[in-house]
């Protein structure tokens, strides 16, 4: 699978980009703003493996990004367990979650799978609000150090987390690339496309299911884990419902089962928040009618949309 | 003498108080076209789904080669050389007719999710396999011109014919079609008819639910007839045409279909 020269050109302007762009914004507050975008589109490429190429929406992604962080901030903060072991340690055990999780949820599609997974969503933050000795409860879990050092590289400045995170999301971006246009990739698609027909081309619906969704969780465990570290602080509400519907906002607005999409999404709608904190509560009213707006008229999205226009402008 | 390629014995779906398919007996030779017809809610969907293995008998067994596949799923059943079409044409629409293929030969290959992420060899090697496979399941079906567009922008025919193409990639043993000619005229029935020749002559055995009579008539090495679940009938097409029972259940008298 080779990429056309024109998108490669385009990729690496947009990677020098952002590798630019700590060293070209003297702005500590939007460097930290981009971070926690670039942290929660990892776990939003996880939601997106599920729902837009397996096609089933699962509403325990905030959960599964709570635990992730929880996890390694646990690991970090209460048992001084380094950084370089605690995020690999964070992600297999969300995985392995997801995969506990998946063999009662994936029993149910649709409608259902989302409700199950919904409910599943709030168990796990339930379970963090009162798990009090282990996760500090509702006042959440403080004092998560930076990434220990590894020779020369040190981790406690902005700019060097800046590229820490960065450097996961552009290794996410490649593995569901990778996936995506691979035989694995095909399968899920196929299985989002018409369940009976794939298995009746010899596909395990279920197997697929399941290994979607664990990617999907160990997604949402890497950028967990990431989010947490970044912060220094956790609480409950990172693994919340509403964790999982604004992640659910950026991949509808940037666009499902595209590359782009959540990276999009993400940043955009982060920086529209942005924008908008002046308003406090009610900038939550303002997504609302641009998501109605981009589901009715853009409903791939705003990646959908940049497809579409080159399209348009041929006619 | 050998087991036959399938064998059903004693096969009963019920649904409730609805016995769909009812103690129905069926041998499928190779390299042979069975024909089941029968009217309307006769049971031969459900028959099908119950040979595919997606729907899991309520008495009977089906044996593939002498062995029993009762109740396997139906990923299980295709893998060991059963291929299905489906009445209402299922393809993905959205996706190139190529494409489309490709997804049949996935059960032949190993990839992973590790070879996905590190590019295997193995990764490279199989899908490349798979596509020259299905450019040439293409080329027998006789839409290869076709692979580069959409399923959804071509003919219903086309769409036909890859479906079929789509069942041959896996290169089973047995293939089976669900009304393949629903839906297209007199001219397409008649190609389609020769495409289904053609791959019995490839050495695949067919199995045929359909319900326009000549194409059953010209096609079919032996023809089973179901009324309301139950076999009624079952011989070679010169038979079936004279039988009393048969006329009787389904052509009804003089509409000659």
């Amino acid at each position: 699978m080779r990429l056309p020269p024109a998108r490669g050109v385009a990729l690496s302007l947009l990677l020098l980009t952002a590798i630019l762009f700590p060293l070209l914004v003297d702005n500590p507050y939007l460097v930290s703003v981009v971070i926690t975008a670039y942290v929660t589109a990892i776990a939003v490429y996880g939601l997106d493996v599920m729902l837009g190429y397996t096609g089933e929406l699962s509403l325990a992604q905030g959960g599964f990004f709570g635990i992730g962080g929880y996890s390694a901030g646990i690991l970090m903060a209460t048992y001084e367990v380094s950084f370089w072991i605690a995020l690999p340690a964070a992600v297999v055990m969300t995985a392995a979650l997801g995969y506990v999780i998946g063999l009662a949820a994936l029993r149910t599609r649709g409608d259902y799978f989302a409700i199950f997974t919904l409910a599943v969503g709030v168990m796990i933050v339930i379970i963090i609000e009162r798990w009090e000795g282990v996760t500090g409860g509702t006042d959440g879990l403080i004092g998560i150090p930076p990434p220990s050092s590894i020779g020369p590289l040190r981790f406690d400045s902005l700019t060097a987390q800046y590229y820490l995170v960065l450097f996961f999301l552009v290794l996410t971006i490649y593995v569901v690339w990778s996936l995506v246009n691979s035989l694995v990739g095909r399968t899920f698609v196929a299985v989002r496309n018409s369940e009976e027909l794939a298995r009746a081309v010899g596909i395990d619906a279920g197997k697929t299911h399941q290994l979607s969704f664990v990617i999907s969780a160990a997604l949402a465990g890497l950028g967990g884990a990431l989010y947490a570290v970044f912060l220094g602080y956790i609480g409950p509400a990172m693994g919340g419902v509403q964790m999982t519907f604004m992640m659910l906002v950026y991949l509808m607005i940037g666009g499902v089962a595209s590359l782009a999409g959540p990276l999009v999404g993400t940043l955009l709608v982060t920086g529209l928040m942005q924008f908008l904190q002046a308003f406090a509560e009610y900038q939550m009213m303002a997504l609302g009618p641009i998501l109605v707006v981009v589901i009715i008229f853009f409903p791939k999205g705003l990646a959908g949309l940049a497809k579409l226009l080159p399209e348009r402008w041929r006619r | 003498m050998s087991a036959p390629l399938l064998r059903v014995e004693h096969l009963g779906m019920h649904f409730g108080g609805l016995k769909a398919v009812d103690d129905v007996d069926l041998d499928v030779p190779e390299g042979e076209i069975t024909a089941v017809i029968g009217p309307n809610g006769a049971g031969k969907s459900t028959f099908f789904n119950v040979v595919s293995g997606f729907c899991t008998p309520t008495t009977g067994r089906v044996a593939l080669n002498g062995v029993d596949v009762t109740g396997l799923a139906p990923h299980r059943i295709a893998r060991l050389g059963v291929a299905r079409t489906f009445q209402t044409t299922k393809l993905f629409p959205e996706a190139e007719v190529l494409d489309n293929v490709i997804i049949g030969r996935r059960q032949h290959t190993k990839s992973n999710v590790l070879d996905a992420i590190l590019r295997t060899k193995r990764l490279r090697t199989e899908a490349a396999e798979c596509r020259e496979r299905a450019r040439q399941a293409l080329e027998f079906a006789g839409v290869l011109h076709l692979e580069a567009l959409p399923v959804g922008s071509i003919p219903q025919e086309a769409r036909k014919r890859v479906a079929i193409a789509l069942a041959l990639v896996a290169e089973p043993q047995l293939l089976l079609l669900d009304e393949p000619a629903a839906g297209i005229n007199e001219e397409e029935t008649s190609g389609l008819t020769a495409l289904i020749r053609k791959v019995v002559e490839s050495g695949i055995a067919v199995c045929l639910v359909e319900h326009k009579m000549r194409m059953v008539m010209d096609l079919s090495d032996r023809i089973v007839v179901l009324n309301q679940g139950k076999k009624i009938a079952e011989g070679t097409p010169e038979e079936i045409r004279g039988d009393p029972t048969v006329i009787d259940a389904y052509l009804g008298g003089s509409s000659h279909a």
